[in-house]
Order: structure tokens, then sequence, then C-alpha cells
């Protein structure tokens, strides 16, 4: 039967105008919020997705298990969680496990099996090498590797979510109907991330969906990578496989190696990521530009080329990043102690109508939002910095701002 | 598709826009032109797109609230009045028609405009006024009270652009990089002081002609009437003039001739 929708649709407007949605809310004081709001901000964003993809990262939500590493693993078959679970039991102890609960919802279908386990590493004694014959170092370590080992050999498993007291809720379907099939209303936490997702080169499946993460760090995206082949390549010589079919995926595990495992700054590893221009680096008074030189130098395989803007989570961070020339939006809100970071400024303000500053995240800038000290970079243009340190008189920083962290870095290299 | 709370009387609408779908809330605006309605006011407006867009005739839309990305696409007559802040792509490809943002505006303000004014009282984002155009009396016009980002005017191909930066602090300049890279027609005036590094390429910097001086007074006239704010003193800073300098910047680049 025809649709005459379709044929009479005199405005012709029935293009896709999708083009993903990312939202984040923290409460720098460390008070905890449902999912309530996240989901109604990516509802005001369900054009910017196009149901192919939805998802959340929620911290703080596990305080019964503060010390166990929160494994939500999706299975394709009975036969892979069996497999999983003998692994599981042969590498970690397993506090509990429990499958992650969900409701029957409008649009959400074809969902995998989807359980989660509370686990700790064995002894240290135990822990036996790893397969390149190394010995794993600390139990963050391990658990990135048996990660890895899950999600590159055993066929149908695959685990999207290995943080401590933290957890990443995804699949496919629009963002706010993913929050209520997971039941995120019921969760408490003091920073959320979500995501709607409009693929564009890759396909759309349940582990494809944003956040993408490991340990507890997560990554929502907007855009591209298009470096995305130098940056895989330059990850695996360190042990992270890239395994969703998503670029995104990149920034979680790079982001992983360079603060947990080089010791860089958050704000540095922006630097990286969405490195100055040449140009720019040409113009910085000494030491800047050599230190600016030596991080393209060191780190090029972890620029992020191509369009994006993201939201970075761990435990007690949030950080905002658009690409160096801003080919992708983000805004900024702030009202007390909460910070929001949103593709768009409407969503903000439905959820916090007395939002009382907001502003747009220039490229290459990061906003970054930490646990008990507030927002201690606001995200503008360094080369306004430079002339005159007139940032406070925008965003009147709440707590100490970290005035440059090159120092920190310098040490770190 | 007009809701019973939609008040018609005196030929003003007041549409309450809370979670209304912004292709409805599209539909209210063209079925209230059609019953013979000349004003709206939108309130609760929180991110609907495309509010304005087709519309030909000369109504005025008032709108409280956020308003969502392409206000104004391709608005052919209308008047809008945001108070509050404008999304990205306020005024995409607009053909005639006004308009005025008590807040800042979002990225690719007036891209590709071909006529009509906008007016921001605050900052624009990236990307404003680029490829904008003009052909004979269509004379795009854009004015923003604040300063503007990277790639500010890029690929300008006709029209005015006002740059006035009233939110910077004092001593420091506009921090647009790439301001009017490609530019090939349109005149772009700036009040405050420019970095001359971040100047795209093929931009000249110019003092104003009188002509010039009658044009900038004129727009900061109608930009301090609808702020309410004093055209004279913005006036008493110097401005300068970037303009192109050639008429086809890029000409032997893939054609191999000029």
């Amino acid at each position: 039967m025809r649709n005459l929708d379709r044929i009479t649709n005199p405005f012709n407007d029935d293009k896709v105008i999708a083009n993903c949605g990312i939202f984040g809310v923290m409460n720098t004081a460390g008070g905890k919020m449902s999912g309530r709001d996240v989901i109604e901000a990516m509802a005001n964003m369900h054009d910017r997705g196009n149901g192919l993809g939805g998802g959340f990262a929620a911290y703080g939500i596990y305080p019964e298990h503060p010390e166990e590493y929160a494994l939500h693993v999706m299975f394709e078959t009975q036969r892979a969680r069996e497999e999983t679970e003998r692994a599981l039991q042969e590498w970690f102890r397993i506090g509990a496990q429990e499958p992650i609960p969900t409701r029957n919802t409008r649009g959400i279908a074809n969902a995998p099996i989807l359980w989660r386990y509370f686990v700790e590493p064995l002894q240290e004694e135990a822990i036996p090498p790893t397969p390149d014959g190394a010995i794993a170092l600390t139990p963050d370590d391990y658990v990135v590797d048996r990660v890895m080992v899950i999600n590159t050999s055993i066929d149908g498993a695959f685990v999207f979510s290995s943080g401590k007291n933290m957890g990443v809720f995804k699949g496919v379907g629009h963002a706010e109907d993913i929050g209520t099939f997971f039941c995120l209303d019921e969760y408490q936490a003091y920073l959320w991330t979500g995501h709607s997702r409009f693929p564009t080169n890759t396909q759309a499946w349940w582990g494809g969906a944003h956040p993408f993460s490991i340990l507890d760090w997560t990554v929502v995206h907007n855009g591209e990578i298009s470096s995305y082949g130098t940056n895989r390549a330059f990850l695996e010589m360190y042990g992270y496989y890239c395994s969703m079919h998503t670029d995104t995926e990149v920034i979680a595990y790079a982001t992983d190696l360079l603060v947990r495992k080089h010791g860089l700054p958050i704000s540095v590893v922006a630097k990286v990521f969405a490195a100055p221009l040449w140009q720019d680096i040409d113009r910085m008074p000494s030491p800047d530009r050599e230190t600016y030189t030596a991080l393209r130098q060191v780190y090029g395989s972890l620029l992020m080329n191509g369009p994006f803007a993201v939201i970075i989570a761990h435990q007690g961070e949030m950080i905002g990043l658009r690409d160096r020339i801003n080919l992708r939006p983000l805004v900024a809100g702030s009202k007390g102690d909460l910070l929001f970071l949103a593709s768009e400024e409407a969503p903000i303000r439905l959820v916090c109508p007395d939002v009382e500053r907001t502003w747009a995240v220039q490229g290459g800038e990061p906003v970054i939002g930490r646990l008990f000290e507030g927002i201690v970079e606001p995200g503008v243009d360094r080369s306004a910095v430079y002339e005159e340190p007139c940032i406070e008189r925008f965003y009147g920083h709440k707590g100490q701002r970290e005035v440059h962290s090159l120092s920190g870095m310098r040490a770190a290299m | 598709m007009l809701r019973e709370d939609s008040a018609l009387s005196d030929r003003v609408l007041s549409i309450d826009t809370s979670g209304v779908y912004y292709r409805d809330l599209n539909k209210m605006l063209r079925e209230g032109v059609a019953k013979g309605a000349r004003e709206f006011v939108l309130r609760g407006v929180t991110g609907q797109r495309y509010i304005g867009t087709g519309l030909v005739e000369r109504v005025s839309i008032k709108i409280f609230g956020t308003p969502g990305n392409d206000l104004g696409a391709f608005m052919d007559g209308p008047s809008i009045e945001v108070f509050g802040n404008a999304q990205d792509g306020l005024g995409n490809t607009m053909n005639s028609g006004k308009i005025v943002v008590h807040g800042n505006a979002g990225d690719l303000l007036g891209m590709a405009m071909r006529g009509g004014k906008i007016f921001v009282k605050g900052d624009a984002g990236c990307r404003s006024a680029i490829h904008m155009k003009e052909y004979r009396d269509m004379r795009p016009t854009v004015v923003i009270g604040g300063t503007a980002r990277d790639f500010f005017a890029e690929y300008m191909a006709g029209g005015e652009v006002v740059l006035l930066g009233l939110t910077l602090p004092p001593g420091v300049r506009h921090s647009c990089a790439f301001m009017g890279t490609g530019m090939h027609g349109g005149r772009i005036y700036i009040r405050g002081a420019i970095d001359p590094s971040k100047l795209g390429k093929g931009v000249i910097i110019q003092e104003l002609s009188e002509p010039d001086w009658e044009t900038v007074k004129a727009r900061v006239a109608e930009f301090a009437a609808y702020f309410d704010m004093d055209a004279g003193a913005i006036l008493s800073a110097p401005f300068v003039k970037l303009c192109p300098a050639s008429t086809r910047p890029y000409g032997v680049l893939y054609a191999g001739r000029n």
C-alpha cells in the first residue's frame, strides 16, 4: 500500500537531519541524580539520532561494590555466556553476578543477553602471563587485558563496561528508549553522559553504540575520527585491540594509555587529541612552543583528525572537547555545582531552566569538571589567555584553577 | 493541528510550545498564517528546529526560550525576535526578513545568506556570515554586538557584516582565526582590535570611506535601537574595513589562468 504521506508531503521535509547528539551532567560536589534528566535531555535532541544507537554512562551507581570491577557484558548466544563465565571464574573472584535489569520498551528489540559481574582479580601471584609473555603489572592492566581477550576471542561476547562503581548502558534504539529500557531512572549517579547515534561509516549494532569504554573511561562522540587507522595501529602496539567496529573506540583506549600508563594530565591529553595547528605553535612563547612541538612529535599517531565533539569521563572527572577547527558543536552550562555539556543549548535549559551561564566550548580547548574542585578548565580560547587573563571574568571559577598543566606534563615526559 | 490553548485574538497567535515537536510547531505557524494571524508569540521554546523556515509572509514571530538549529532558514519575509540565545545555523540561506537575537548565537550564523538582516546582541560562534552573497538589490546585513569565532566571514561573496566587539574586555582583541579566508566580495566592518596574523589569506585591511561610514552608522543606529544602547558611544571607537584583495582569489588554483 502506498504511503500517501510521502507522496503528498508538500514541504519535501522527509530528509534525515540527524547527526549524533551528546549530553553530560556532573555534580562536582558529588550529589547524586537519577537518570531521568539525562534521558529527558536526550529526548530533546531526538532528531540528532536516527534510532540506530543510544547509550549512557553513569558514575557512582554501585556504592555497594566500590572496589570490584563491574563488568557489563553482552552475549549473542547462551553458549557465549557459558564460555565467558567459565573464563571469568578462572581469572577473577566473582562477588556478584546478575542479569542487567531491563524493562520491555517500545522501540527496543533484539536485545542481546545482558549480564553484569562484580569481580576482583585473583591474588597477584595467581595472575597468569599475558599472551605476549609479559606479566600484567596491576589489577587495572589485568582487567584491560582480560577485556581484550574476551572481546577478541570469545565469539558473540562483548564486555562494554569494566570500571569500578560506574557503568555503561547502551544498545540499538533511540537514546531515550535505551535509557528507559535499562531503567536508568532507578540509578543514582553524580555524573551522567548520554549519546544518540546517527551511524555514518559503520553498521548499527549493540556493541557499536556509544559510550565506548575501558576501565572507568567512557567516551561519547559526535563526528568521525578519520585518523582511526593510524590511531588503531599505534594503540595495538600497547595491547589495545579495537573490536567494536567504530572509530570512537580509539579515544577511550588512547585516553587510558595516556593518563593511566603515561601519566599525562587530562588537559595535556586534550592537546594530543586536538593539537594546536603548527602555525599557532610557531607563535607561542617559549617554552610552550618546545613543549607543544614535542607533544606533536611524540604523540602524532594519537592526533584525532576529523570532526569531533566528545565528552570523556572517568571517576571524578568530566571532560568536553571539540576538534581544533570546531567542526562539531559543544555547549557548556553551569549552575552552582552542576556542569553541563551538550551538542545544543536547549536540552541544558530544558533540564535546568535556571542555569546560571552557558557558553560555547572552543575547538581544542578542554572543559574539565572535577569532583570537589568544580570547573577547573572552562574550554575557551587559549590565545585570549596569552594576551590577558580574562577567563575568570566570564566564568568565575569555583575552586583552584589548574593554571597551566604544562609543568606537570614536562615532569611526566 | 492548532491546539485549543493556542489563543488567536487580534490576529495575534500565542502558542505554548512545551513538548511540541518541531514539525507540528511549524505546521501551526503555517496554519496560523492561513487563518490570518500576523503575529506569533511562542513560549517555552526548547530546541525546535526550522522555526520560520519557508514562511513568505511578513508576519512577526516572538520567541521566548531557546529556538533550535536553522532558525529562519530559507525564510522570505517574517521578522523574528528571540528573547534568549539562538543555536546553530541562524538565518541559514535566508532570503528576506529580519532576525533580532537578545542573546548569543551559535555557529554558522547567516550561512549563505542572500538577503534580509540579522542583529545579535552578544557573541556569535564559528563560521558566522560564511559565504554570504548579494545580487542587485538583495544585500544581506549581519550585525554582531560581541565578538565572533574562527572562520568569520569565510568565502564571503557579498553583503555586509558589522562586528562590534562590545563584549570584549579592555585590551582583548577579536580572536577569530582565518577571518575572511577566501573572501571575494562583500564588506566586513570591525570595531575593536584584530590580530593581523589571524586574517585569512587574500584579505586586506582598509580605512573606512565616507560611504562606508554612512553604512556603518545606519547599521549601528538600527542595532542600538533594538537593544536600547547608545549608538554614539558605539561609534566613538575606531572601525576598520576588511575587503578582498581579489574578486577571484582561487582563479588560478584549478583553472590555470586568471
